[in-house]
């Protein structure tokens, strides 16, 4: 059984007064295996929300088709094993915390005690119980976001899938997110995001998928990805150098930068790190730092969306 | 509790925390209430200007919150993408859109009734005796507005909120014309023109099958008979309308 299945999915919109056809996903195949958590990356109208919309049953795809928990989309009963964080969430801002979950919980069939014990334990997991008797207008944009996860996760689901979100959160909120997201998976349940904060994605995720344009570019762990250990680059700051010591360090180095007493060497092969240390030594030059630099999932996707946009 | 009971009771407490509601509700008390300067001043039919302004302002203020409130129920649900959460549940669509209609129904009974109750409190002050009549008046005014109702959450599960409102109350004026339609059809010698208007008179809800008030005013008797059909073509008017809202709703995507 997969948790998400996408097989040939196409959405076209029809835009404008000229009814402009634009196709944002664009016969779109993906399997997201059980337990794992999966990074759904794209520059913005990528065409990720869009993927997300058709799998809740939010948007009817133009073609193809995909199933969530081995069900076809659209169908209802699946969708009390699935959680869902929309993007940038807009709740009733009447409601307290407190009311709004337990409207969400209703939607379940949750009622009774057990409503109220799962209540508590979400509003806890987000650290939320004391603003529960507050209504949501008065929350800040993390608080929302946080409120908005425990209503995903309410109905203890089996997939999780989140739009964003980590998105407009601080850095102290990002971690909350993400350390939702890891206990998530240790409680082994799949989690399906999408992001568009890549050191969020290496951090946590077990494989990404990167979508340009409503197609997946790449799709596979950061390591197979991005590759392991391999240095592209490094970085070299050095200080007390007199002008022979520069000239000798630029003629190895493929880069200089010059910070008050400081100098900054960039060398593009690594392999030149020793020749160029000594001849640091030789001038007697001081080491500050050495800083290298393997391909980040920054170069790849900036590699993927620059291919697939000329 | 079912869902639908469970998304029509969020509805109306959404309308219970909308101020909005309060202040009609004041307004419509606040002109009952004028009724009674009115009344001191032409001496004898007392009765029955405060009939005449009640039951106006009751069907006035009904159909204000009918269209506006009801337009608002379900456009501003997909504006602010509020939907997005409730139908990722296992809520079907058109489960939402009848808990929406029905927290609507229980918005305006409530407002019926508390403008109803202020009505009766005005007449028996004024020294008038209760006269049923004046019920079976206002139960029709409610069956008109669970079907302006019904018709701006036809036009809202399709269109923008102005266009609803602004389709809404065309229907709704229209809808207290349909006998002119049909009567000018009849006058008409081109069939073409005529099989249109005739077309619109089974189209368009006849409202003014619900106007009883001259009766109720003048105290002339509403037949029993009079009263079933009316709720029975009600309740089939409504019926239709929200089985078009929701084969509607259910086949359009959330942007």
């Amino acid at each position: 059984m997969k948790p998400i299945r996408i097989v040939g999915l196409t959405k076209e919109f029809r835009l404008g007064l000229r009814r402009r056809l634009s196709v944002v996903v664009d016969g779109l195949d993906l399997e997201v295996e059980q337990g794992e958590i999966f990074g759904f990356i794209g520059p913005n109208g990528a065409g990720k929300t869009t993927t997300i919309k058709i799998l809740l049953g939010l948007i009817y795809p133009t073609s193809g088709t995909a199933w969530v928990l081995d069900r076809p989309i659209g169908d209802v009963a699946v969708k009390n094993r699935v959680g869902f964080l929309p993007e940038s969430p807009y709740f009733y801002e009447y409601l307290t915390g407190e009311e709004f979950l337990k409207f969400y919980g209703q939607l379940f069939g949750l009622r009774g005690d057990l409503l109220d014990k799962k209540i508590d334990e979400m509003l806890e997991m987000v650290k939320l119980s004391e603003a529960r008797s507050l209504p949501l207008r008065k929350y800040s944009k993390g608080m929302l976001q946080r409120v908005g996860l425990a209503q995903a996760l309410i109905n203890d689901p089996d997939v999780v899938i989140l739009d964003e979100p980590m998105s407009g959160l601080d850095p102290i909120g990002r971690r909350d997110v993400r350390d939702v997201i890891l206990r998530l998976r240790d409680q082994g349940k799949t989690v399906f995001f999408s992001t568009h904060i890549l050191p969020d994605v290496e951090m946590i995720c077990d494989r990404i998928g990167i979508l340009v344009k409503g197609r997946l570019q790449a799709v596979g762990t950061v390591s197979e990805l991005v590759g392991t250990g391999a240095v592209t680059s490094v970085e070299i700051v050095v200080e007390g150098l007199a002008e022979a010591g520069l000239q000798e360090g630029a003629r190895l180095a493929g880069a200089v930068v010059r910070r008050g007493h400081q100098v900054l060497f960039r060398l593009d092969d690594e392999h030149k790190v020793r020749d160029f240390l000594d001849a640091i030594g030789r001038h007697r030059g001081r080491l500050v730092s050495l800083v290298p630099h393997k391909r980040s999932l920054e170069d790849l996707f900036l590699k993927e969306v620059g291919a697939a946009r000329t | 509790m079912n869902r639908i009971a469970v998304i029509a009771l969020n509805t109306f407490r959404e309308t219970l925390r909308d101020k909005i509601l309060y202040n009609l509700v004041v307004f419509g008390l606040l002109l009952i209430g004028s009724s009674i300067l009115l009344s001191a001043l032409t001496m004898g039919e007392q009765v029955k200007i405060i009939t005449d302004l009640g039951l106006a302002s009751i069907n006035f203020f009904g159909v204000l919150i009918a269209i506006f409130v009801g337009i608002g129920l379900v456009s501003k649900e997909i504006e602010k993408r509020t939907i997005y959460s409730i139908i990722a549940k296992p809520v079907p669509r058109y489960q939402f859109l009848l808990g929406k209609y029905s927290g609507l129904v229980i918005t305006l009974l409530v407002n019926v009734s508390i403008m109803a109750a202020g009505f009766f409190l005005t007449l028996l002050a004024g020294g008038a005796e209760f006269d049923l009549a004046l019920l079976k008046a206002i139960g029709l005014i409610f069956v008109e507005l669970l079907i302006i109702t019904a018709v701006a959450v036809l036009f809202s599960s399709f269109t923008t909120p102005t266009l609803s409102a602004t389709f809404t109350l065309a229907i709704y004026i229209i809808g207290h014309l349909t006998e002119d339609l049909r009567a000018l059809a009849q006058k008409l010698h081109s069939t073409m023109t005529s099989a249109v208007l005739d077309g619109l008179y089974y189209l368009l809800p006849n409202l003014e099958y619900f106007n009883v008030k001259g009766q109720a005013v003048h105290r002339l008797p509403i037949e029993p008979l009079y009263l079933v059909s009316a709720v029975a073509y009600g309740v089939t008017y409504i019926a239709i309308i929200l089985f078009l809202s929701c084969v509607i709703f259910q086949r359009r995507d959330f942007k």
